[in-house]
């Protein structure tokens, strides 16, 4: 490609955290942007549909809470990939271990005649190992076999998606739910409390700002956050230091794969109270954590606002579709522009463009 | 001139080259001669001044745009694709044949024009990971004279090559100056400045100490203005007592990374307060040496003691800590975690004992007291102790790199190429820092190429051709003919029958 003789291109040796904020905010306004030309398509003045989204996701009561309990899987979700990308992991696979820690969970609630108030810490412990399990598989492909951790995550999804549906329509199928393809419900015991008159699960909320909390110290301060940042730095240089490639692979694979896990454990116990189609849990949270994450720069705190920032745009969809009349679908649009400009905006960070007019 | 933040790489450096000379731009790292040139290469914007060809302003503002203005630039490090062929390489980023369709006839022949006319002998189908870092730098220069070039910035261009391929080097160099092309040669080795420039322009901290021609110079003054003081070419070797055996490796085989032999059968002794210098062509088996020794690869038969004790395939982590040191030959693709603080670079082998941490945690206080003693110890030269690795020069970079490795007394060092691409100022101190771990009653293995280098401070001499041992000899009196013939194949049979027995 040929570049104009006035534009100049030159690597920066370091970006200052201000600049990082500054094209990230940059970027998502840019979205903003060419999301309105769908609006407009449809014949909507984009502005005012960012005010119905505004005022619907953060405006009443009701909104506010919705966007909060939308906001708990991908606070969970992201706060693991921030971990997992840290070390170069590219797991794309969290939407299939949140359904299998929903299954895990569900099984439990279910089916193991646990006596009340053990009910529900099982649940989460079992859906946590359900989805470091399933986060686990692809990391030993890629650690002992060389397989790229993209497809295998990404196909594990599938797998785990096919399974749940294969279990609300055949095993698991609930003798009460007169023929559709859930389970019965979940015994009283394993629901989640919930915030007086919301669908906010609290309990899965703290432990979803707690982990953050954890992760961040994880990161920074403790001898298993140097190695990830190792090995995801260079890996080269980790074999050098005899940091184990494997070890810590499985370790942001078991975090990852089980915080993905929590969130799928959170949303059947807190919201559905019994396992129904996989759309009906998830529709995406899995995949909308990796732009929280990427949005957050893998930093585990700043997941807490970034997962909230794309909740409002989940709540946006429901908001546009109740009062415009918009397909809800429109909101994956507006996710993928940001991830779209997001990554677009790295060449900002990485190097500097400056202008010269000067006459030749 | 050309500000990076926080440093002025390039200052009010007024360079003036005349058409048909070799100008040497002569400066330790981060002296500013690879930004300089880069400034004239179109890959960095000057922030202020500029440059006149022939008299007339011009501003640079890409590599392509340099090409038009006949600037053509050798890199230190190749840009070529290494599936391609040598003529697919030449062309490439070039509008040639005619629609979408290639003609490489045209392209061919031109390039055996430029080959035959200077001397630059090249198949230009062959493919160019099948060259020899030589060849490879050929295809570069052909590149730039196949555009062109008037002007050809070479940057560094002998630290990659063999002796002999010097020698050709040179004499293409005179041929193209002859034919009226002007050349700028980065450099930090003061016998090339002397050997083959007309003019040299001695840089530091950004900024020109001296343009003059080279006639009028010598080495000492050379360096002196380079370095900005007095330096000492021989070093002083103390007497040490040599200690106990530290090192005993036993008919060591093992595979390269492509599975073919690399060691074979290679057996020595190694003492304490003893260098063994291992000298070679590169590619006979040092690297793969360096590598079984410190546990990054399998031997696939024979034995290794450290102080008695078998490490044979153990893990680099076990080595490590069994007290072995290793300052690795690629120091940036394995020395260091470039993004990474100094700091944080600094415990990257001692992270998990104390003081370093504590249970699971890293203790801040004491790795920023090590990083700083280290800071000040190894002259590292950086804002502070947080800034990250990748930002340091060459020269800083490995002493990073030394002062984590000998932090903590070990009892074997393993240096590969400890000096290579380091200015002289960091050259000597790399060199005195070795010689004091001797003294200290250190074992080390100096793996190297230079081989002034090796003889100046080991004591012992291993030669290695073809993944064998083609002799040990003292370095005391060696003869540098001698090891030359060892270097090519010949054995010393006589030198490794005596270490045998002393064994």
């Amino acid at each position: 490609m040929k570049k104009p003789a006035w534009l100049n291109v030159e690597r920066r040796p370091a970006a200052s955290g201000r600049l990082v904020f500054a094209v990230s905010i940059i970027a998502i306004l840019a979205a903003l942007v060419v999301a309105g030309i769908f609006f407009q398509i449809y014949g909507v003045s984009p502005v005012r549909a960012y005010q119905v989204i505004l005022k619907g996701a953060l405006g009443s009561w009701l909104g506010l809470t919705e966007t909060v309990r939308r906001a708990i899987p991908l606070l969970l979700i992201g706060v693991g990939l921030t971990i997992a990308f840290r070390a170069l992991f590219w797991n794309i696979g969290a939407e299939g271990q949140l359904l299998m820690g929903a299954i895990a969970a569900a099984g439990v609630a279910l089916f193991s005649g646990l006596p009340g108030p053990l009910l529900l810490p099982v649940m989460f412990i079992a859906g946590f190992a359900g989805g470091a399990a399933w986060g686990l598989i692809p990391a030993v492909l890629k650690v002992k076999l060389g397989i790229n951790d993209v497809i295998t995550t990404l196909m594990m999804n599938y797998i785990a998606i096919y399974l749940m549906e294969w279990l609300i329509h055949g095993p698991w199928k609930g003798p009460t739910a007169r023929g559709f393809a859930y389970t019965d419900q979940f015994p009283r015991a394993a629901w989640l409390p919930t915030l007086y008159g919301t669908r906010i699960h609290w309990p899965t909320l703290v432990l979803g700002l707690l982990l953050a909390l954890v992760m961040y110290i994880l990161v920074t301060r403790t001898r298993s956050g140097f190695e990830i940042r190792v090995v995801g730095e260079n890996p080269d240089a980790a074999r050098f230091a005899g940091i184990s490639q494997l070890k810590t692979t499985l370790l942001v694979m078991f975090i990852a794969g089980g915080f993905a896990g929590l969130a799928g454990v959170g949303e059947v116990a807190g919201i559905h109270h019994k396992l129904l189609g996989p759309l009906n849990i998830s529709m995406g949270y899995g995949y909308t954590a990796i732009i929280v994450a990427w949005l957050a720069r893998r930093n585990p705190l700043a997941v807490i606002i970034t997962s909230f920032l794309f909740a409002i745009i989940i709540s946006g969809g429901d908001v546009i579709k109740v009062s415009l009349g918009l397909p809800f679908q429109l909101i994956n649009v507006f996710n993928g522009l940001i991830l779209f400009f997001l990554i677009g905006s790295e060449v900002f960070i990485r190097y500097k463009a400056s202008f010269s007019f000067r006459r030749q | 001139m050309k500000r990076f933040p926080g440093v002025v790489a390039s200052d009010g450096v007024n360079l003036g080259v005349r058409q048909g000379e070799i100008h040497c731009l002569l400066g330790e790292n981060g002296a500013g001669k690879t930004t300089l040139m880069r400034v004239l290469y179109g890959l960095y914007q000057p922030d202020a001044g500029e440059i006149l060809l022939n008299g007339k302003p011009i501003q640079i503002s890409s590599p392509r745009a340099a090409l038009t203005h006949h600037i053509g630039m050798v890199h230190q490090h190749f840009r070529l694709v290494p599936t391609l062929s040598v003529e697919e390489n030449i062309i490439l980023g070039l509008d040639e044949g005619t629609g979408p369709f290639l003609n490489l006839r045209k392209t061919r022949k031109k390039i055996r024009e430029i080959s035959e006319e200077y001397g630059l002998p090249i198949d230009p189908q062959a493919k160019v990971w099948q060259l020899t870092v030589g060849q490879q730098q050929r295809v570069e220069i052909i590149k730039a004279l196949y555009r062109d070039a008037s002007i050809l910035i070479m940057d560094e261009p002998t630290s990659v090559l063999t002796l002999q391929e010097v020698d050709q080097l040179f004499a293409t160099l005179r041929t193209l100056v002859d034919d009226g092309l002007t050349i700028i040669f980065i450099t930090h080795k003061l016998n090339e400045v002397m050997e083959i420039s007309d003019q040299v322009t001695v840089l530091r901290h950004g900024k020109v100490v001296a343009t003059l021609p080279t006639s009028q110079t010598d080495k000492p003054s050379l360096a002196k203005s380079m370095v900005g003081r007095e330096v000492v070419f021989r070093l002083e070797k103390s007497v040490v007592k040599r200690g106990e055996r530290l090192l005993q490796v036993d008919t060591l085989h093992a595979l390269n990374d492509r599975g073919l032999p690399a060691i074979r059968g290679v057996s020595f002794d190694l003492y304490g307060g003893e260098i063994l210098g291992v000298a070679g062509v590169s590619g006979n088996g040092q690297a793969e040496l360096a590598e079984v020794l410190t546990g990054l690869r399998k031997a696939t038969s024979g034995r290794i003691f450290l102080g008695g004790k078998d490490i044979t395939n153990r893990s680099a982590r076990e080595i490590t800590d069994a007290g072995v040191a290793h300052v690795p030959a690629e120091r940036i693709r394995m020395g260091i975690v470039p993004a990474l603080s100094i700091r944080e670079n600094l415990i990257l082998k001692s992270y998990r004992h104390p003081p370093f941490s504590r249970l699971c945690f890293l203790n801040r206080k004491e790795s920023d007291a090590k990083a700083r003693r280290a800071m000040e110890d190894y002259q590292i030269a950086a804002p502070s102790d947080e800034t990250a690795t990748k930002l340091l020069s060459g020269g800083n970079i490995q002493r990073v790199v030394l002062a984590r490795e000998l932090s903590g007394d070990p009892r074997l060092i393993i240096a590969a190429h400890p000096t290579y691409g380091l200015d002289v100022g960091a050259t000597e101190q790399v060199r005195q820092v070795l010689l004091k771990q001797r003294e200290r009653g250190a074992a080390v293995l100096l793996i190297s190429e230079d081989l002034e280098e090796i003889m100046t401070i080991s004591d012992r001499i291993l030669v290695l051709f073809n993944g064998d041992v083609m002799g040990i000899i003292d370095a005391d009196g060696a003869d540098v003919e001698q090891i030359g013939l060892m270097m090519a194949g010949t054995r010393h049979e006589g030198a490794v029958g005596e270490e045998t027995r002393v064994a």
